[in-house]
């Protein structure tokens, strides 16, 4: 049994050691906004944060989070209206969408340490997700964006 | 309010509820529509007996359907794999029908080809080739308007007026002369639909200038749930008593196992079955988990009587090269014009080059996946699945379980990208899930890893250019060969069509080679087919993104023969294609082509696909020492018509750049005894944030009726950074990824 906080919330999980978060959230807490792309933490797809810092839940076995907190998407607003949700829309990111979750977790993560990036920090930070729509370029304009309106 | 895609909030069998649910509901007005033809039905029922029309290929299914609360309900035919026809299409028909956006519903069309089949591949269901907004925009235009035109008549009825004496306002018929308003929800109250859809002539349609929503960028309807985590896609999906598949693919197509030891893989924890298939070896699993480590645990040996084993990729482009450099053997003929070989004899100079492209995977960010419920008796099936082909879908399922399609109940989802791989004739790993649940009779979530995703790929072909061109004393082009060796791609992804509409040629491949826009009198393409056991398919761009490669490379060449600027030769070969200058142009002055750069240089290519007019400008730098091309910029033009969704258009532009990006410089597939070599994306190199140029995109919509936009500008990037490299350093680069090495060995050449 591991306990820790999802999405501010308690919760407890009886799943075998080594079982990797991304699976944990997708097939047994069912919160299927976290997305699985390549397993060995290439993607980004299944990007949530770990105490507010980005992590490949893929990566993640499920035994090291006990006593920490997992924010996944469907935690990172109360409303789906965090800035850069919002911006997302405004620049209208997505296409096919399934990346952008964890593009969302990222850039938010980015955000929440570093307020202003430059454009090469966010090219630095943001290199770690991948998008084969290729929304890149409004990716970038998209975080610029909440970080002016935050 | 904005509106919403039925379902997006519920479970995964919400589509076909809540649809049932509307047709029960709404009491309102149901429009069918049948489809080629613009034929137009109006059902005289008010909805309700629809109701029993399940996914089970309705006899009658609505196109648009009218709720007394004036909520609009717009089914959408195509797959929505994010080039944005699930929005583009339900707005051409709002668009006519004069209906107020806010109340529109989109709901995802059940599969009916009789019905809904796209107009432009012969009546299927098939969302590919940048071909719905194309191919339904005329006919759904008739529709709305014949819709709208049925409210009118309901209304003049009512107030004893006449019709001529009517106009509507987004979602209201109105009688200005004595200032009476009718929702569409209160006539859907009382309204007779005639039996006959009224005629609506094409001088009936709006003027563009009195659109409201063409051309007004409305926000798609699938991108709210997509930056709050609720869009779902099949791999989403949760049915009750659900397990979880993987499958040990034969790694080359058409071999099976010989020899399983699966001790190793029943012994993982929660796996519940092993099965065999003649293509490989299922594992059924109560966790994803164990299926996955159940499936890499499985040793199986395979039998080698298929015709890829023995296979090697580098070898077989030696082979390719030389058939397409062997003139005596005469290729498929593709795009003739004139007679090619009689003005070549003819020519005071013929100029020869050759072009190669390596294999490239779809790398979708879905990995595919489906779930199945086959019923306890195995008569009949669920299927949930983000398949590019809805009917083609249902049919596999039925053949693979030897049901009737009507026996088949299918829930398309949202793709999480699509680029041609799901959207084959036996769509594989739909039937993985169905075989896989058949042996349980549960449901089944069958899953491919990202390897199963890339070792069990299809590929774009592999394919070698033997380019000819013959020209006169004065340096014009009079005669044309290409000659395409390349692996068969439509008898294998789809042979139905193949031998059907598309008359046994081999367009995925061939498309691209036909160079109808340039003014060169004598052209003839050859495609040499390659028989090599590879799995194949079409990927974004098709044939375009290699052929276009050959020919514009080869264009840059005979400029350089002629001393003559590369832009001003496309100029002088679209002296006649009015649209075509319009976009090199503008791609020159917005890129600001003449000025040099230091360190940097610029390449230009120009692509008519399917009558939608692409320029492109790269800037490029080279490392010199590593070979390594970095692209700093790049300036697109397009015209593809009528813009209907603009801002959208500009999105797929950007997207399009972005594939052709990786395509040119890193995506390679290479296959060693059959076996494909790479298998996840850190030997699958796609672009990265950090790759991608400052993209600058220039929308150039004319009145033409609209083109495609999906992957448009694809085949523009490698031939523009193949011209900026040898503007800078005189290599020509003629193989495409231009990886370093190649890059170095063409600048030591």
């Amino acid at each position: 049994m591991v306990d820790f906080r999802l999405n501010d919330k308690p919760v407890s999980v009886d799943v075998p050691d080594g079982t990797r978060l991304l699976w944990v959230l997708r097939e047994h807490l069912k919160l299927m906004g976290t997305k699985y792309g390549c397993g060995v933490a290439q993607c980004g797809a299944c990007m949530v944060h770990v105490d507010g810092a980005p992590a490949f839940s893929c990566q993640v076995p499920i035994e090291t989070l006990r006593g920490k907190s997992v924010t996944t998407i469907e935690g990172l607003s109360p409303d789906g209206r965090h800035p850069v949700q919002r911006a997302w829309l405004a620049e209208r990111v997505p296409q096919c969408g399934y990346c952008q979750s964890g593009q969302i977790m990222n850039a938010a993560a980015l955000l929440a340490r570093n307020p202003r990036p430059t454009r090469a920090e966010i090219v630095d930070h943001m290199s770690a997700n991948l998008c084969r729509c290729g929304t890149y370029q409004r990716i970038v304009r998209a975080i610029e964006r909440a970080s002016r309106e935050g | 309010m904005a509106p919403y895609i039925e379902g997006r909030h519920g479970s995964a069998g919400a589509p076909h509820v809540t649809r049932r649910e509307f047709m029960v509901g709404a009491a309102g007005l149901t429009f069918g529509f049948l489809l080629p033809g613009c034929a137009a039905v109006a059902t005289p029922e008010k909805g309700a007996t629809l109701a029993t029309s399940t996914g089970n290929a309705p006899a009658f299914s609505p196109w648009v359907s009218i709720a007394t609360d004036g909520t609009v309900y717009i089914q959408s035919p195509a797959a929505e794999m994010g080039q944005g026809s699930l929005t583009s299409l339900p707005l051409i028909i709002a668009e006519e029908l004069d209906a107020d956006w806010a109340k529109v519903r989109v709901v995802p069309a059940p599969p009916d080809d009789k019905v809904y089949g796209n107009p432009g591949f012969g009546g299927v269901m098939y969302t590919a080739g940048s071909n719905a907004v194309r191919s339904y925009f005329q006919p759904l235009r008739v529709f709305g308007a014949q819709v709208r035109r049925v409210l009118l008549d309901n209304a003049a009825r009512r107030w004893g007026v006449a019709v001529s004496e009517l106009t509507t306002e987004p979602g209201v018929v109105v009688h200005a002369k004595s200032g009476r308003r009718l929702g569409y929800g209160e006539i859907a109250a009382f309204a007779e639909i005639p039996a006959k859809a009224p005629a609506i002539t094409p001088e009936e349609l709006k003027k563009p200038e009195a659109f409201r929503l063409i051309g007004k960028d409305v926000m798609r309807v699938d991108l709210p749930g997509k930056v709050d985590g609720t869009a779902r896609y099949s791999i989403d999906v949760e049915v009750p008593g659900m397990l979880y598949g993987a499958i040990l693919r034969a790694p080359v197509e058409d071999s099976a196992p010989v020899d399983v030891d699966e001790a190793t893989a029943r012994a993982v924890p929660g796996v519940m079955r092993i099965v065999r298939l003649p293509f490989g070896v299922g594992v059924i699993a109560q966790t994803p988990w164990a299926a996955f480590a159940a499936k890499d645990a499985l040793k199986v040996t395979w039998d080698h009587k298929a015709p890829g084993w023995g296979f090697d990729s580098d070898q077989a482009l030696e082979r390719y090269a030389a058939a397409a450099r062997d003139l005596k053997t005469a290729g498929k003929p593709w795009g003739k014009a004139g007679d090619a070989a009689a003005a070549m004899g003819t020519a005071a100079t013929v100029i020869e080059a050759e072009y190669r492209c390596d294999y490239a995977y779809h790398a979708q960010m879905e990995p595919l996946n489906s779930t199945a419920a086959v019923s306890p008796a195995g008569d009949a099936c669920e299927v949930w699945v983000g398949s590019q082909g809805q009917t083609m879908a249902v049919a596999a399922v039925a053949k693979a379980l030897g049901i009737p399609a009507e026996r088949v109940h299918l829930h398309n989802t949202l793709l999480g990208g699509g680029f041609g791989r799901r959207g084959h004739r036996d769509e594989e790993f739909v039937v993985d899930s169905v075989l896989l649940s058949k042996e349980v009779r549960r449901p089944v979530k069958l899953m491919w890893t990202r390897e199963d995703d890339v070792r069990n790929g299809r590929f774009r072909p592999m394919s070698a250019h033997f380019v000819r061109a013959g020209l006169d004393q004065s340096g014009r082009i009079i005669a044309w060969q290409h000659r395409l060796a390349c692996d068969w791609v439509t008898p294998y992804m789809d042979p139905v069509r193949y031998r059907g509409i598309l008359r046994e040629n081999d367009v995925i491949a061939v498309a691209g080679t036909e160079l109808a826009t340039y003014e060169i009198p004598n052209r003839l393409a050859e495609q040499l087919g390659q028989q090599t056991g590879i799995r194949t398919s079409p990927l974004r761009g098709i044939g375009f993104v290699a052929n276009k490669f050959a020919t514009e490379a080869f264009l840059d060449e005979i400029a350089a023969r002629r001393r003559l600027d590369p832009v001003a030769l496309r100029l002088e070969l679209l002296e006649n294609a009015p649209r075509a200058q319009e976009v090199v142009i503008a791609a020159i002055e917005m890129s600001d082509y003449r000025r040099t750069r230091p360190g940097r240089s610029l390449g230009f290519a120009f692509v008519d696909y399917s009558n939608t007019m692409v320029a492109g400008v790269a800037e490029v730098s080279i490392d010199r020492a590593t070979g390594v091309i970095r692209v700093h910029h790049f300036w697109c033009a397009i015209d593809p018509g009528i813009a209907v969704q603009p801002d959208n258009i500009v999105a797929q532009t950007e997207s399009s750049i972005v594939y052709g990006l990786g395509l040119a410089l890193t995506e390679r597939i290479s296959v060693k005894d059959g076996v494909v070599q790479q298998s996840n994306f850190f030997d699958y190199r796609v672009p990265r944030l950090r790759d991608v140029p400052e993209m600058h995109v220039k929308l150039m919509p004319t009145a033409n009726p609209p083109t495609g936009v999906g992957q448009m500008a694809t085949p523009l990037v490698a031939p523009a950074i193949a011209a900026a490299v040898r503007a800078a350093t005189g290599a020509k680069l003629t193989h495409t990824p231009f990886l370093p090495e190649r890059v170095l060995a063409a600048m030591r050449a």
